[in-house]
């Protein structure tokens, strides 16, 4: 649990432009009332970017820098390589921070390199499952049959034909001392695995289930029970993990059918149409059941 | 103290003498043998700089980016592809205004795949930002190097600068080097990096911010003036280098038999070095013949060229890149800056040489001087081709 003033320590600040409704703002206030101030922020290309720091207007009272799109683990990097030579790092908090698109698809060579030379940067993923910021199209995070406007549904297709890529696992791959995933619907969990990552020292990987309000198409009320509902069904395991090994996971305390999860998003309503979106759900649960099985979250 | 030195080593031993905090690079052909010379360096402790290998050319500028937010010196080294793939970098860099030196062992672009000497990677970077400088021997190199740096810091100018240095011709070529022995005097001539805003916990500012369109363009403008306002600061560079080190190579230009010239050669990199040797020659038959070095390519020295070739009639420009589809670049530069001047009436031959590593040697120039005279504004000219079956 955190302070009263940790919990109101202003570091990123009201004001910013996000959507009503936006998980990742949410996820960001949490993570930086326990970050707090001593941390230097590198920040990808995204949402995040635009939203909070419109010149002149800044969100952040911490130093923060947004170089690229690719780059945030890298230049991260430069940073944590400065306050280190200057003998300046003890006791600050090196973050780097992307979406899944800047973190798992265009950024990953960076951000391997960060993980494989063990930097010591906690790197955030805001996972919200596709290109949010250039209007919802699809990324290596997104999840199987998921309307996006390049994996549109149609006559030849149920939306993305994949199902997202395993990214927990590929920074577990790199024998990092930290790896958890959180999720904007369990704000208590999410900060509890900041505040640990924040203790140790070496690369870290931490990332957050963020519902999008207008990528999910879904009302701006639903995003915490979304985020929840991921988790409950299993389709988002939360867990934490030591270099290769999964130390603890959020159990689901009701397992949860997949459809109610999806039927309240826009991005999966074609899956509700006929016979042979039912399938395609039935894939999905099956998705679900297999993290259920290979986390052992029941 | 004088020592013979691979281009190379001259270049990391610059870099030694100015204390980097942060150096960040990844290999490339011909850049190797420096960033493997400063790994040693800081391996023996000589050299008290954090060395990051990375995983790409992207991630290096990168890395020295997020280190130089901080206020720190920094420094990378590339060539050709790897100075292409950073090139989004570079931009980058340029436009948050942070002093990041960079060497470009310069080296041809594929395809095809070649690992020689030219300039197309330079020209390729032209409009990014960045400060070009393009030395012309291993001796220039190193004093360039120290330079670089001083001119990147200047809080007027706040501009990456990239010292090109032709690949294996200068990198991999040995020659004697007089090397500085104090390093408290390149300290009093370096002073250490005193930047405004920088990445700091106690004094937190934002870097990077989203630019729309109502400020955008003003920045923009920020940047093209301290371009503009470094030439005086690169003149100064020269000269106080030359009080404390006593080493000179011209400021923005330099000139070689330009006095009673009526042509003029016109070139930059190592081939300065050859064309001065064919002018001597090309003097002793009675030709009226000088050189012009392009010391620094961005910012353009347009006053220093226009003065220097008040007199003359005739210019040949001798380059190692080409614009498919214009012809030279240097050569068109060259005539914009005559024609805006009113000397469009001086005649311009613009010729691409030795790309990919074809060597250029003095009988290659004489004859280049011959045609020349027969030949009147011609632009994109390749020299030296084979004739191929």
């Amino acid at each position: 649990m955190l302070t009263k003033e940790e919990t109101h320590n202003g570091i990123f600040t009201m004001g910013h432009t996000a959507c009503s409704g936006c998980a990742q703002s949410m996820s960001v206030k949490l993570i930086m009332e326990v970050l707090g101030k001593n941390t230097i922020a590198a920040t990808s290309t995204g949402c995040l970017e635009v939203f909070s720091t419109r010149y002149p207007e800044s969100s952040w009272r911490i130093p923060w820098i947004h170089s690229l799109f690719e780059n945030s683990a890298a230049v991260a990097s430069g940073i944590e390589a400065a306050l280190k030579i200057t003998g300046k790092k003890d006791g600050i908090t090196v973050l780097g921070q992307g979406g899944d698109g800047g973190t798992a698809d265009i950024g990953i060579q960076a951000l391997s390199g960060m993980f494989e030379r063990n930097q010591d940067i906690l790197y955030i993923c805001y996972d919200n499952g596709a290109y949010m910021n250039t209007g919802y199209q699809r990324s290596g995070l997104t999840p199987l049959n998921a309307y996006t406007t390049t994996s549109p549904s149609g006559k030849e297709s149920f939306g993305n034909s994949r199902p997202k890529k395993y990214m927990p696992e590929i920074a577990m791959a790199h024998r990092i001392p930290y790896t958890a995933v959180a999720s904007a619907g369990y704000p208590l969990d999410l900060q509890k695995k900041v505040k640990k990552a924040k203790s140790i020292k070496g690369a870290k990987y931490l990332q957050v289930d963020v519902p999008c309000v207008p990528g999910w198409k879904y009302e701006p009320r639903y995003s915490v029970k979304l985020a929840k509902l991921a988790v409950q069904t299993g389709l988002y395991p939360l867990f934490e993990a030591e270099y290769d090994k999964i130390i603890s996971v959020k159990k689901i305390s009701r397992k949860v059918p997949v459809e109610e999860y999806l039927k309240l998003q826009g991005r999966f309503k074609h899956l509700f149409k006929d016979e042979a979106g039912k399938a395609e759900i039935e894939k999905i649960q099956n998705i679900a059941d297999e993290n259920i099985a290979r986390y052992a979250l029941i | 103290m004088r020592q013979v030195l691979e281009g190379s080593m001259a270049v990391s031993d610059g870099v030694r003498m100015v204390e980097p905090h942060v150096i960040s690079a990844y290999p490339i052909t011909p850049q190797t043998h420096i960033v493997e010379h400063l790994s040693k360096m800081v391996a023996d402790g000589n050299l008290k700089s954090e060395f990051i290998m990375v995983e790409s050319e992207h991630s290096a500028a990168s890395v020295v980016l997020g280190a130089s937010a901080c206020g720190v010196r920094t420094y990378t080294a590339t060539a050709s592809q790897g100075l292409i793939y950073m090139e989004e970098v570079i931009y980058n860099i340029a436009g948050m205004r942070l002093p990041v030196v960079l060497t470009v062992a310069n080296r041809a672009l594929s395809a095809p795949i070649n690992i020689w000497n030219d300039m197309q990677d330079a020209m390729a970077i032209r409009d990014t930002g960045a400060i070009m400088l393009v030395a012309e021997n291993n001796q220039e190199a190193y004093d360039m190097h120290i330079q670089a740096f001083k001119i990147a810091e200047n809080p007027d100018v706040m501009l990456p600068v990239v010292v090109n240095v032709d690949g294996f011709v200068l990198t991999h070529t040995f020659e004697i080097v007089e090397t500085i022995d104090s390093i408290e005097k390149v300290r009093e001539y370096l002073p250490p990096l005193d930047m405004k805003y920088k990445l700091d916990v106690d004094n937190p500012y934002s870097f990077g911010t989203l630019g729309e369109p109502s400020v955008y363009m003003e920045s923009r403008y920020n940047l093209y003036n301290a371009m503009n306002l470094s030439k005086k600061v690169i003149v100064e560079a020269a000269r106080e280098f030359k009080n404390m080190f006593g080493k000179f190579h011209g400021a923005l230009i330099d000139t070689y038999k330009m006095d009673d010239a009526n042509t003029v050669i016109i070139a930059m990199g190592s081939v300065i070095g050859t064309i001065k040797d064919a002018v001597d020659e090309l003097r002793e038959s009675g030709k009226k013949i000088g050189v012009l070095k392009i010391r620094s390519f961005r910012p353009f020295p347009e006053d220093e060229i226009v003065s220097a070739l008040r007199n003359v009639e005739n210019i040949i420009v001798m380059e190692k890149a080409v614009s498919p589809g214009k012809g030279g670049i240097l050569s068109v530069e060259i005539r914009d800056t005559l024609y805006k001047n009113k000397m469009a009436s001086i005649n311009v031959n613009g010729y691409i040489l030795g790309l990919g590593g074809r060597d250029i040697t003095p009988k290659n120039i004489y004859d280049l001087v011959v045609r020349a005279e027969r030949e009147e504004n011609v632009d994109g000219k390749f020299i030296g081709l084979r004739r191929l079956e």
